[in-house]
C-alpha cells in the first residue's frame, strides 16, 4: 500500500514507528529546543538585540524634533550630487548618550550623523511617507522604517569611518537612489 | 442536472479517473503553465538587470517586471497548479466524482479573470508595488480586484475539493482512511483556506483604500495581516509540494510511507504551527514585542520546521526501504545509486527535496531568527532562500510531477525524452547557483528590489565590495541558466500537449459509474498483531539516516556561524 492508496490497516495510528524515525524526531526536536532558547539566551547575554521601544506619532511632531537636534548642534553641511541635483545636507554631532533622529523620506535620509565611536546614543527612526528601509553598511544592519511609528535603538558604533545608510525597503520610482552617510569618528 | 459518472481507468496507473476532473485537471494546469511562461520571461528581464554588467531595463521597466514576475510566479502559476494537484489527490486517488464541476468551472474562470486583470493592472505602469504591495504606497483598484477575484476562485476551488472528500466517503469509493498524499492535500487545502481569509481581511480594505473609501490604511496592520496571507499562501505550496514527494516516490518505487502515523502527524504539525510563521518577516519592525517574536518567528518551538524535518527523512526513507526490497542492498548508498537518475520525475522530485531542506529549510530557519534577521532583513538573502523554496522546493516539484500527469491525465507521450532528461538537472543547478549567490551577496548587505547597486552618479551611494558584484554577476549566471531550464520544460510540456503522440489504449472505453466499488476490505481478525512497518527490518533506511545527520551537521555549523557574524556588528539595545 504506497501514498497513494488508502493505508494497509485501518487503524492505522496504532501501528508502531520505526525506531530509526523516532530517533530522528527526538534529535530534530532537541534541536528545535535549543533554537528556540537561544534567542532569550541572547536576549540576556548578548550584545545585538532591537528595541521594544517605539512611538506612535505624526510626522510634524517627528519634524520639530529632528529640526530641534539639527539647529542645537548642526557641525557643518556638506554638498552632494544626486543625479542632476545638489543636495546640501546638515551634518549633526549630537553629545553622547543623547536622543539623535534620523528622518526617512522620499527619498531621502536626513540630516547626516556624525558619532563618536564607543558612546551609546538613542537613535530615532520614522519615516514621513512610505516603508523605507534602513540598512547601514557594510556593518549590514537592517531596520524596517515605518511612517507613524517612532522607533527607538540605543546604538554604540564601534569602528570610526565613513558609514553608509542605504534604503532597502523598495519606496517607488527613485528607491535606489535613497542613500545616505553616518560618521563615525573616535572619541576626543 | 444530470451528473456527470463517466470514468475511465488509466491503463498506466490503474487508478480511475473521472472525465470532468480530467478536464478541469488539464484547463488548471495549462492556465498554470501560461503563467509560468510569462513569469519566465519577466525573471530573465529581472536577472539581466541585476546582474550589473548587463543592466539591461531602466528603473520604472525593473520595478514594473519585478512586480509581474513575483506575482506571475509565486501566486498565478503555482496556484493553478496547486488547484490541479487537489483535483488529483481528491477525485483521481479515491476514484470517484469530483464533486460540483460546474462550480469547480465557475471558480477556473474567476481565477483567470483575476490573474488577467491583475497582469493588466501591472503592465499599465502605475501598479510597480511589487508582490506585496505596502501600504502606504498605493496601487491601482484593478491591482486588488484582480487578486481579490482570483483569491475568491481559489476558495471556491478549494471547497470543491472538499466536496469530493465527501462525495468519495459517501459513495464508499474507497476503504479505510484516504491515502497519504491525498491527507497530505487536505493539509494544504485547510491552510489555503486560511490563508484566502486573511487575504480577504486585508486586501478588500486596501481595495477600498484604493477607490477612496476608506481614508487610511496604518503600515504595521498592513504588513502584520499581509505577511499572515503572504506567508502562510507559501505553507500551502510546502504541503502540497511535499504531498507531491510522497506521491512520486509512491509512483516511480511503489514506496510505501514508514509508518502513516508519522507522516501524517507532520501534516498536522503544519496545520497547527505554520501561520504562526508570517510573523518571522515583521522581526525588524517596531511596535512588536520580543515575547510576541520569539514566540511566533519559532513557530511555537519550531514545531513546524520538525514537521519538515520529518518529511525529510520520511521521504527519501521510504525510497530506501523500497529499493532495499528490490536488492540495491550494498553499502550505504546503492539504492540511491541506482535510483533511476535518468526519469526526470525522480531526478527533479530528488533535487526539490535536496534544495528545499538544504538551502531553503536552513536559511529559512536562520533569518527567522529574531536577533539574526537584523543582519539578513530586506537584503538580497532573502530572495535567495525562498528561491530555494519555492523554485527548487515547489516549483521543480510540480515540473517533475508533470512528466507523469502528462501521460496518465493528458494521455499524450513525452516530447523530445532527452531534453525532458535533462531538464530537471539545468532548472536545478541554474537555480541553486541563483539562491546561493543571491545568499552571498546578502550576506555582504546587497538589498533586494534594488535597480542599481553601483549608485551611477550619486555621491551619497555606498560603493559595495567587489565580491558582492562578482556574486550578483553569478546570480545572473545561474537566473540564466535556470530560464533555459525553464524554456526546456515549456518546450516539452507544451510539445506534448498539443503536438505529442497520444497514447492509444486498445479497448479504450469510459464507463459509466453508479455506485462506488471500493474493494471488500480485507478483515483484519480482531486484536491482530500490528506489524513492523514500512521497513521490514528494524532500522530499514539507514543511509536516509546518514544523509539526515549531514543535514543536521550543516545546519548546527551555518547556524552558529550566523551567530559569530552577528557577534561582530555594533551592540544596539
Amino acid at each position: 500500500m504506497s501514498a497513494i492508496q488508502p493505508p494497509e490497516h485501518r487503524i492505522w495510528w496504532k501501528q508502531p514507528v520505526e525506531p530509526l524515525e523516532i530517533t530522528w524526531i527526538v534529535v530534530a526536536f532537541i534541536w528545535c529546543i535549543f533554537m528556540f532558547l537561544m534567542m532569550p539566551y541572547w536576549h540576556v547575554f548578548g550584545k545585538q538585540n532591537l528595541a521594544n521601544e517605539a512611538y506612535r506619532t505624526t510626522p510634524e511632531a517627528y519634524t520639530t524634533k529632528t529640526q530641534a537636534m539639527v539647529d542645537k548642534h548642526k557641525v557643518r553641511e556638506e554638498k552632494f550630487k544626486v543625479g542632476e541635483a545638489e543636495l546640501t545636507i546638515p551634518v549633526v554631532r549630537p553629545p553622547a548618550g543623547s536622543d539623535v533622529y534620523l528622518i526617512a523620506r522620499l527619498w531621502q535620509w536626513w540630516p547626516m550623523l556624525e558619532l563618536e565611536s564607543g558612546q551609546t546614543y538613542r537613535l530615532h527612526l520614522m519615516s514621513m511617507d512610505w516603508l523605507h528601509g534602513f540598512s547601514l553598511q557594510p556593518e549590514n544592519i537592517n531596520i524596517e522604517v515605518h511612517p507613524g511609528y517612532e522607533h527607538i535603538l540605543t546604538v554604540q558604533p564601534t569602528t570610526p569611518g565613513t558609514y553608509s545608510i542605504v534604503c532597502n525597503e523598495y519606496c517607488g520610482i527613485n528607491h535606489h537612489t535613497m542613500a545616505s552617510k553616518l560618521y563615525v569618528v573616535a572619541k576626543k | 442536472m444530470a451528473i456527470n459518472r463517466m470514468f475511465r481507468t488509466c491503463p498506466m496507473t490503474g487508478l480511475r479517473v473521472h472525465e470532468s476532473a480530467e478536464a478541469l485537471i488539464k484547463a488548471n494546469a495549462v492556465a498554470a503553465v501560461v503563467f509560468l511562461l510569462l513569469g519566465g520571461i519577466l525573471a530573465l528581464l529581472v536577472a539581466l538587470t541585476r546582474w550589473q554588467a548587463v543592466h539591461l531595463l531602466p528603473p520604472d521597466w525593473f520595478y514594473l517586471v519585478l512586480t509581474g514576475h513575483g506575482l506571475d510566479m509565486l501566486v498565478f502559476w503555482i496556484i493553478f497548479f496547486e488547484i490541479a494537484v487537489l483535483y488529483f489527490a481528491s477525485s483521481i486517488l479515491l476514484g470517484c466524482r469530483l464533486a460540483a464541476p460546474r462550480l469547480a468551472w465557475f471558480a477556473f474562470f474567476l481565477m483567470l479573470a483575476g490573474g488577467i486583470i491583475n497582469n493588466y493592472a501591472v503592465f499599465r505602469g502605475d501598479s510597480s508595488v511589487m508582490f506585496t504591495s505596502y501600504a502606504p504606497m498605493g496601487a491601482h483598484p484593478t491591482f486588488y480586484l484582480g487578486l481579490i477575484l482570483f483569491a475568491v476562485g481559489a476558495l471556491i476551488a478549494c471547497f470543491v475539493f472538499f466536496g469530493t472528500l465527501v462525495v468519495g466517503k459517501a459513495e464508499h469509493t474507497y476503504n479505510g482512511s484516504v491515502p497519504l498524499v491525498t491527507f497530505g492535500a487536505v493539509t494544504a487545502a485547510i491552510i489555503a483556506v486560511f490563508t484566502i481569509a486573511t487575504g480577504a481581511i486585508i486586501l478588500i480594505p486596501t481595495f477600498l483604500w484604493s477607490v477612496g473609501l476608506v481614508d487610511h490604511i496604518d503600515s504595521l496592520m498592513y504588513r502584520t495581516v499581509w505577511w499572515a496571507f503572504g506567508h502562510s499562501s507559501q505553507q500551502i505550496n510546502v504541503a502540497a509540494h511535499v504531498s507531491v514527494w510522497y506521491a512520486v516516490a509512491a509512483i516511480v518505487f511503489g514506496a510505501k510511507p514508514m509508518s502513516e502515523k508519522v507522516s501524517r502527524g507532520a501534516f498536522l504539525l503544519y496545520i497547527l504551527f505554520l501561520q504562526l510563521a508570517s510573523a518571522h518577516h515583521l522581526l525588524a519592525d517596531p511596535g512588536l514585542t520580543s515575547n510576541w517574536k520569539i514566540f511566533n518567528t519559532s513557530y511555537a518551538m519550531y514545531l513546524a520546521v520538525l514537521a519538515s524535518m520529518v518529511h525529510g527523512l520520511t521521504v527519501p526513507g521510504s525510497i530506501e526501504v523500497a529499493q532495499r526490497r528490490k536488492g540495491y542492498t550494498k553499502g550505504l548508498f546503492e539504492w540511491l545509486r541506482k535510483a533511476p537518475w535518468g526519469n526526470p520525475v525522480f531526478s527533479g522530485m530528488f533535487m526539490s527535496l535536496l534544495g528545499f531542506g538544504f538551502l531553503g529549510g536552513i536559511s529559512g530557519v536562520i533569518m527567522g531568527t529574531e536577533q539574526l534577521n537584523l543582519i539578513i532583513h530586506n537584503t538580497i538573502y532573502v530572495p535567495g532562500h525562498f528561491h530555494a523554496t519555492v523554485v527548487i522546493g515547489t516549483t521543480l516539484a510540480f515540473m517533475a510531477v508533470t512528466y507523469f500527469v502528462i501521460p496518465a491525465i493528458f494521455r499524450r507521450e513525452v516530447s523530445f525524452p532527452k531534453i525532458a532528461q535533462w531538464q530537471p538537472y539545468v532548472f536545478g543547478i541554474g537555480m541553486t547557483m541563483l539562491a546561493v549567490f543571491m545568499m552571498g551577496a546578502g550576506t555582504l548587505g546587497v538589498p533586494r528590489r534594488h535597480w542599481d547597486i553601483t549608485f551611477a552618479g550619486n555621491a551619497l551611494g555606498y560603493e559595495f565590495p567587489g565580491t558582492a558584484h562578482l556574486m550578483m554577476g553569478l546570480m545572473g549566471i545561474g537566473g540564466v541558466i535556470a530560464v533555459v531550464g525553464g524554456a526546456m520544460y515549456l518546450l516539452v510540456v507544451v510539445h506534448s500537449v498539443f503536438l505529442g503522440r497520444r497514447i492509444e489504449t486498445p479497448g479504450f472505453q469510459r464507463v459509466r459509474v453508479v455506485e462506488g466499488m471500493a474493494p471488500i476490505p480485507v478483515p483484519q481478525p480482531a486484536g491482530a498483531a500490528p506489524q513492523a512497518h514500512g521497513g521490514a527490518q528494524a532500522w530499514g533506511a539507514p543511509g536516509t539516516f546518514a544523509l539526515a545527520m549531514v543535514f543536521l551537521v550543516s545546519f548546527v555549523l551555518y547556524y552558529f556561524i550566523n551567530w559569530k557574524y552577528l557577534a561582530t556588528v555594533w551592540p544596539l539595545k
